[in-house]
């Protein structure tokens, strides 16, 4: 039941398709290093944002494997509080303009 | 020490009295560096007098506390923009204190309800929280310390330097993984 509810919100909103809309002009990116877990990573994502484990497992494999991925966007308010929240659980977190 | 387990809403494991002195060694150590940053804070009287905070707005040279606080946008470019540098300086005073407090009270957590001698430990879910964060704090300034990378062996030869420190990284990442586990199993 937890899978199908989860399938459900990943496909509502896949990750970064958020990102075009003009007034989401900042995004937070999440970096990849060497130290962070993955499983650690994931739930992080989880529990900061509220994303299904599908999107936040889907977010931390861009992470691994891409180097990095942007994991939320909105105003310059928003995406600040989002990178101090990341950098409080210890991932390598910044923000940037959209492009 | 054996897998963390859930119960319900408590978190727990027994620790033995060398893995508790590891522990707590590191943990006191991180929290002195950033009570150490915290005491360089600017100082000013508009600060006092309006009870916001401003941290430093640079980088810590240490590269340990560096990434522990990170920038809040890329400057390791070559040449990052003067935009970037300011706006960086500017979140970085604005937002350091808080994170710093965030970071000690998490270490605080840790040196609280770690057994100084080994022991049970039992922790609520917000405890545990604190333990993870805590936990990878430790684990990011050691693999800094230590130059760790993706492809890390498991052991390095016994006259490096730093094989040692390794094997107490891999036992702090190993407690990391089983917390994550106990906290996201069904």
């Amino acid at each position: 039941m937890t899978a199908a509810v989860d399938m459900e919100q990943t496909q509502a909103t896949p990750a970064g398709a958020e990102i075009v809309s003009e007034d989401r002009p900042w995004q937070t990116v999440v970096w990849n290093d060497p130290v962070n877990l993955m499983s650690y990573v994931t739930y992080v994502f989880q529990k900061l944002f509220g994303y299904s484990r599908d999107k936040a497992t889907k977010l931390m494999l861009d992470v691994h494997h891409e180097g990095k991925a942007i994991v939320s966007s909105g105003s310059k308010e928003k995406v600040e509080a989002d990178v101090a929240k990341l950098h409080a659980a210890g991932l390598w977190a910044t923000m940037e303009h959209t492009s | 020490m054996k897998p963390w387990k859930r119960k319900g809403d408590k978190v727990y494991a027994d620790i033995d009295r060398q893995e508790a002195a590891v522990l707590r060694g590191l943990v006191s150590q991180i929290d002195d560096m950033l009570r150490a940053r915290i005491e360089e804070a600017p100082q000013d009287e508009l600060a006092e007098l309006t009870g916001i905070r401003t941290g430093p707005s640079t980088s810590p040279d240490d590269p340990i506390l560096s990434r522990l606080l990170p920038d809040f946008h890329r400057l390791d470019d070559d040449n990052p923009s003067k935009a970037d540098l300011d706006s960086a300086a500017v979140l970085r005073s604005l937002h350091e204190p808080t994170l710093l407090d965030l970071k000690t009270g998490v270490a605080g957590v840790v040196m609280e309800t770690c057994p100084m001698y080994g022991g049970g430990i039992r922790l609520s879910l917000e405890q545990a929280e604190a333990w993870l964060s805590a936990l990878n704090d430790v684990r990011l300034a050691l693999g800094t310390a230590i130059e760790v990378t993706e492809d890390m062996p498991d052991e390095l030869p016994e006259d490096d330097p730093r094989s040692p420190h390794l094997a107490v990284y891999h036992w702090l990442t190993w407690v990391q993984e089983s917390m994550v586990q106990a906290l996201t199993a069904e």
